[in-house]
C-alpha cells in the first residue's frame, strides 16, 4: 500500500483540481468575507490532514506498545513530524486569513489559543522524544505521551472553544462551514481537497518513515 | 531575504483589501479581463511543481531501498 502509486496520482489531481476549481468555481457572495471565502479551500484541510495524520500516529503509538515492533513506532514519529507543519501552516493561514476577516493576526480567540496550544504539544512530543537516549524507552515514553496528547488535542480544538463564543466558525453558536456549504459548489471543491491534501499528508509521512528505515539499516552495518 | 519575501505579499495582501469597497465586492473584474486565469495557471504550475518534485523522491526512495 505504501508504495503503491495510484493513491499518489489520486491526491494529486484531487489538489490540482482544488487549485482551477477553487479560483474559478462560483462563490457566494458574503460581507466580510468577500473572495476571502475560497480560503476554505486550503487553509480548512490543513486541519483536517493534520488530525488525520495524529490520528494515524496515535493507532501507530498503541500498536507499538502492543507489539514492541520498532516500525510501528517510527511510523509514530514521522506523522507527528509531518502532523506539525500542517499544523503551522494551518495556524499561519489562519492568521492571514484573520487579519482580513477579523482585523487581527491573533485576535485572543479561544479557537486560535487552543489551537496554538495544541501544537505547542504536539512539539513538547519532539522534544521529549529528543531528550531521551535509550531506544525502546524513548519509544515507550513517547508512545504514552502520545496517547494522552490525542484526546487533549480533540479537546482543545473541538470542545473548548465550543463552550464559549469564538469568532471561529463552528464554535459558540458561530456556524460552521455548514451555512456556506449549503453552496453545493463549495462542496465540490472542499471535498476533494480535504481527500486530497489528507492523502498528500500520508503520502509525506510514509516517504520521511521509508527514508528512517533506510538510515536504521545505514546505523546497523558497523 | 525569507522576511524580504514574506514582506512583499504582506504589502500586496493589503493592498487588495484597501482596494475593497463596504459592499459585498467580488473579483468580477478579475474574472472578465481574463487575469484569473493567469492566477490558475501560476497556482497550477506551483503545485504541480511540489507534487512532481514529491513523485521524483518517492522514485529516488525506491531505488535506494531496491538496491539494499
Amino acid at each position: 500500500m505504501m508504495y503503491k502509486s495510484w493513491w499518489k496520482i489520486l491526491a494529486s489531481v484531487f489538489v490540482l483540481y482544488t487549485v482551477v476549481g477553487g479560483l474559478l468555481i462560483k462563490v457566494p457572495t458574503l460581507p466580510i468575507l468577500h473572495e476571502s471565502i475560497r480560503n476554505l479551500y486550503f487553509h480548512v484541510p490543513m486541519w483536517f490532514a493534520m488530525i488525520v495524520i495524529y490520528t494515524v500516529s496515535v493507532v501507530y503509538s498503541i500498536k507499538y506498545l502492543i507489539s514492541n515492533d520498532e516500525k510501528q513506532d517510527l511510523i509514530a514519529v514521522e506523522a507527528i513530524n509531518v502532523g506539525l507543519i500542517f499544523g503551522f501552516i494551518g495556524l499561519s493561514t489562519g492568521m492571514i486569513w484573520a487579519k482580513f476577516t477579523w482585523g487581527d493576526y491573533w485576535p485572543n480567540d479561544p479557537k486560535l489559543n487552543s489551537a496554538a496550544i495544541s501544537t505547542l504539544m504536539y512539539l513538547a512530543y519532539v522534544v521529549l522524544r529528543s531528550s531521551i537516549d535509550e531506544e525502546q524507552k524513548r519509544a515507550k515514553i513517547s508512545a504514552v505521551y502520545n496517547i494522552f496528547a490525542y484526546p487533549i488535542m480533540v479537546v482543545l480544538l473541538f470542545v473548548l472553544p465550543r463552550l464559549t463564543d469564538s469568532l471561529h466558525p463552528g464554535n459558540g453558536g458561530n456556524p460552521g462551514f455548514g451555512t456556506y456549504d449549503l453552496d453545493s459548489n463549495m462542496r465540490l471543491v472542499f471535498y476533494p481537497a480535504v481527500l486530497g491534501w489528507i492523502l498528500i499528508s500520508v503520502w509525506m509521512m510514509t516517504i520521511r518513515y521509508r527514508i528512517r528505515i533506510l538510515e536504521n539499516k545505514n546505523n546497523q552495518i558497523n | 531575504m525569507k522576511k524580504f519575501i514574506s514582506f512583499l505579499s504582506m504589502m500586496f495582501i493589503s493592498a487588495l483589501l484597501f482596494a475593497q469597497d463596504s459592499k459585498v465586492e467580488m473579483a468580477d473584474e478579475l474574472r472578465k479581463s481574463g487575469k484569473i486565469y493567469v492566477v490558475v495557471t501560476v497556482m497550477l504550475l506551483l503545485f504541480l511543481a511540489f507534487i512532481i518534485y514529491l513523485f521524483t523522491i518517492d522514485k529516488r526512495l525506491k531505488k535506494i531501498e531496491k538496491g539494499k
